[in-house]
């Protein structure tokens, strides 16, 4: 479980059916802005299975900069609703700090 | 929490690229007839699931009509109503930005069996704009059916990347100072964008206040002009 404000990285996996993590923000550092809440898992659920156990889902915010090379505003950012199974914690190094 | 996913307004996995509803100038005997230039493998998919689950009883052609004109009694309109609400009460505008279902339900607007929702209010030199780029995820229980331009690759796949350049195209132009907050409403959440009360409206009604508020505003590629 991640606490408001953790840094958290989005795992790079491939899977190969139904997900609901999108291509562009593998592998990119985000802070959690909040926990949204738990749902069925998309994944499973989408092959008529129960989905279960539900997974916890937050809304993590990322910056534009980090998200594509050449983005002109600084200050511009991106949110997307992520779930725990995709996410690790993640270090300031790589991506510069997000405050 | 939970969803249930049997609700009204899921559209994730059936909104590919195609309508709403779409129909075929394949004559049948059960559904409404609407020409289509073009028959994708996706309405084909559709229409062949359609007529299974007709077949295996699991609802009817009339189910289906009852629930289209469900949904396209679903305009703006209600989601006007509750921005100007929300900027006319404030603890309304509180209760909504916290708790928005049971919010929106004490207006009379039912949410009932309807994903989850969030609010989002434009303010301080924010601007939320939102997108799915997924599919087409939309606040359908209090805005209708999403546009065209909504669901297409070209705003989807735009919008995340230069959204100021998407935005001025829409004839939205916000200063380098304004953080430009794109939501991308990927999973189980939909998203209503509050807009900034324009300035010179303080003498307006609720009402009149309500017809002010335009669809896009509620997306966030929408500014609102003040009051003549």
């Amino acid at each position: 479980m991640f606490a408001d404000g953790t840094l958290v990285r989005v795992l790079d996996h491939t899977i190969f059916g139904h997900c609901r993590t999108p291509l562009y923000l593998k592998g990119k550092v985000g802070e959690v802005v909040s926990l949204t809440g738990a749902w069925r898992n998309p994944e499973t659920l989408a092959y008529h299975k129960p989905g279960l156990p539900l997974r916890r889902l937050y809304r993590v915010r990322f910056r534009q900069a980090d998200l594509w090379d050449g983005y002109p505003n600084a200050g511009d950012t991106l949110e997307a609703d992520l779930y725990e199974h995709w996410l690790a914690p993640a270090e300031r190094a790589a991506t510069g700090d997000l405050s | 929490m939970m969803s249930s996913h049997d609700h009204d307004d899921h559209d994730h996995d059936h909104d590919h690229d195609h309508g709403d509803h779409d129909h075929h100038d394949h004559v049948h005997p059960h559904a409404a007839i609407e020409d289509h230039d073009t028959v994708t493998e996706f309405h084909l998919l559709e229409q062949a699931m359609r007529e299974l689950l007709i077949e295996a009883g699991v609802f009817s052609a009339a189910d289906i009509q009852r629930q289209i004109e469900r949904q396209e009694m679903r305009t703006p309109a209600m989601g006007a109503r509750i921005v100007a609400k929300a900027w006319t009460d404030p603890g309304f505008r509180a209760e909504l930005l916290s708790n928005p279902k049971p919010a929106i339900t004490a207006l009379g607007i039912d949410v009932a069996n309807t994903p989850a929702l969030q609010v989002l209010e434009n303010r301080d030199g924010v601007h939320h704009v939102v997108v799915c780029t997924l599919c087409s995820c939309y606040p359908r229980m209090i805005l209708g059916i999403p546009p065209a331009w909504y669901k297409s690759r070209e705003y989807r796949a735009r919008v995340v990347r230069e959204p100021r350049v998407v935005l001025e195209e829409f004839g939205v132009s916000l200063p380098d100072s304004t953080e430009i907050r794109v939501v991308d409403s990927t999973a189980d959440l939909r998203y209503l964008v509050i807009p900034e009360r324009p300035a010179g409206t303080e003498h307006l009604d609720e009402e009149a206040l309500a017809a002010i508020v335009s669809r896009d505003s509620m997306i966030g590629t929408g500014l609102l002009a003040g009051a003549a």
